[in-house]
């Protein structure tokens, strides 16, 4: 079954006319159809175009050697990123039935590497939520569990992928929404670094910490996958003009000498034991395989979900304001333009997103801007200030990627601020700009569901933190390990 | 929670209408945020400069040179309703 492959076991495969891409996504869809009745990671997908694809990509294989590393390789989206033609919708009903007039850069880079890019990926609505409970279409499940979350909001990625309904995926994170359904679903997550990766055609929700980024089977594949979507965008201003570098390449098993931080400061009260457990076996492993590790401090790391939620929600309220019912969407009529927007964002946006407009619209209305967002953006200064005294010192700092394994379905979806607490240890990486990454580190046991080790790395720091994780991964089975799906 | 903090007025300020169990509920909950969000006042931020972005650009500039965009047609598709290749909204002047 080709859709259990890795990227580069199914791209040697087809480079060798062994099997075709049509036979990939055929085996992709085939999965989808067996387990996505159960899962609902997919909100929606076209399975001829999807064919047609890899019908046009066979053709390129069988004409001549293309130099394309990810020719006729079948990728999914989630459901926040633009695909000319198809439909997204951000798992909200405000969209209606958008369909996107272009694609994103990201897109235009995977199609020029030759993916196969197919289907809409479920998530929180507008990326906003931590279970992926929050879509407007139904939830996604746990492949290890069905009566638990797969975390979110890149929740349909990370099922997708761990359920190998196809080679790999895209996602995207502003306070850990690909790293933290990553660790809970057991696959590889990486978010860049801020600037690495273009965010033309990714809705936005706090642009000043969302990132694209891929979820996939194993390290070199998230390797593979960045490679391809990095790289300076004159369509996006804020991208960095800095060289990208071969990632895969990196992954060379080396990891003496590299100093690895551990701070005291992610080892709070709420951190299951065998959470705790899993990781310092990892630290461990690390250690013997010739990495150095070092006590450092992140002395603001309490303060981080504070200010995220500050921050994150004055500029979501500021970016949503564009679903008004005018240009694109649903709409609900009113006599009015003001009745008509007000109408129209009641109906059509769900509880957390009007919550965090609501919140966000409050830290910035006259009177309370400096005492909320200024002051959450002071913070955020010191704690990326604590990040880069850190990397002073060392090449990349390990933590658990979250402080349990999935919690089960609605446990936390009626208390938004349990929910926001269980993102405490991604979300420093996004207010600071810096990359992270979450691979999986072992499993608690009854029921086994995966536990996810996440390392921070410097700003562009991605082939350090790629190599520690590639060398942690081959001496380890972890990655191999399969969801009882069947 | 701040007791000025009154949610039909920022609701409004967002465009947004709320139902009266949305209103109390999202109230309660908001408060117990808000409340939360509180902590950061310990601590001393006096000249410690703001972060807007992580990766400071500034001046990023491109030529000033007309390229290829939607077409009329295309920018329309997705409108919930449209008129003489123009958006069509509720009468705005009397």
């Amino acid at each position: 079954m080709l859709n259990q492959l890795t990227i580069s076991q199914l791209a040697g495969q087809l480079a060798r006319r062994e099997v075709s891409s049509r036979q990939a996504m055929r085996d992709c869809l085939d999965q989808i159809q067996r387990v996505d009745g159960r899962l609902h990671a997919f909100l929606s997908f076209d399975a001829a175009d999807a064919l047609a694809q890899a019908d046009r990509a066979d053709q390129a294989l069988a004409a001549a050697p293309s130099g394309r590393p990810l020719l006729g390789v079948p990728i999914a989206i989630k459901d926040v990123i633009a695909v000319q033609g198809q439909p997204l919708r951000c798992a909200s009903k405000i969209l209606g039935n958008f369909i996107s007039p272009y694609s994103a850069t990201v897109i235009d880079k995977l199609q020029a590497a030759g993916a196969v890019v197919f289907g809409r990926l479920n998530m929180d609505e507008f990326a906003m939520g931590s279970s992926t409970e929050n879509s407007a279409f139904g939830p996604t499940s746990n492949p290890w569990d069905p009566g638990r979350i797969p975390g979110g909001s890149s929740g349909g990625s990370a099922a997708a992928v761990v359920a190998d309904e196809c080679l790999a995926a895209l996602g995207s994170d502003t306070g850990g929404s690909i790293r933290q359904p990553a660790a809970l679903c057991g696959c590889v997550g990486l978010k860049p670094t801020y600037g690495r990766v273009s965010r033309y055609g990714l809705v936005a929700f706090a642009s000043s910490l969302d990132q694209i980024g891929p979820l996939a089977k194993d390290v070199r594949d998230a390797a593979l996958l960045l490679h391809a979507i990095s790289g300076a965008d004159p369509r996006d201003s804020t991208s960095v003009p800095q060289a990208v570098p071969d990632y895969a390449a990196a992954l060379n098993g080396d990891i003496k000498g590299l100093k690895i931080g551990l701070a005291s400061q992610y080892m709070i009260g709420g951190l299951d034991p065998r959470v705790a457990a899993a990781v310092q076996a990892a630290v461990k492993q690390l250690e013997k395989l010739g990495a150095e590790i070092v006590e450092i401090s992140l002395p603001h790391t309490e303060y981080a979900v504070a200010a995220y939620y500050i921050i994150a929600t004055a500029e979501a309220s500021a970016n949503l304001a564009r679903f008004d019912g005018v240009r694109y969407g649903a709409r609900v009529d009113g006599a009015d333009p003001i009745e008509l927007y007000l109408k129209t964002r009641g109906a059509g946006f769900g509880p957390e997103v009007k919550r965090r407009i609501i919140l966000g619209t409050y830290v910035l209305s006259s009177g309370y801007y400096d005492a909320y967002y200024l002051r959450a953006q002071k913070v955020r200064t010191l704690i990326r200030r604590d990040f880069l005294q850190a990397f002073a010192k060392v090449d990349a700092i390990a933590t658990p990627t979250t402080p349990t394994a999935a919690f089960r379905a609605g446990e936390k979806s009626g208390d938004p601020l349990q929910m926001y607490l269980s993102d405490i240890f991604t979300i420093s990486c996004n207010l600071a700009g810096i990359c992270g990454l979450s691979l999986p580190c072992g499993f608690t046991s009854d029921p086994k569901l995966p536990i996810g080790l996440q390392l921070l790395g410097k700003p562009f720091g991605e082939e350090t933190i790629l190599r520690i994780a590639h060398a942690y991964e081959q001496s380890t089975d972890w990655h191999q390990q399969k969801p009882p799906l069947s | 929670m701040p007791s000025d903090f009154n949610i039909q007025y920022v609701a409004h300020l967002a465009r947004l209408s709320l139902s009266p169990a949305e209103e109390q509920q999202f109230g309660a909950q908001l408060g117990g945020i808000l409340g939360y969000i509180e902590k950061l006042k310990e601590l001393d931020v006096t000249g410690i400069e703001p972060t807007a972005h992580a990766v400071p650009l500034v001046n990023v500039f491109r030529p000033d040179l007309a390229g290829p965009s939607l077409s009329n047609e295309e920018a329309l598709r997705n409108a919930p309703a449209k008129s003489g290749g123009l958006f069509l909204v509720p009468k705005i002047v009397e």
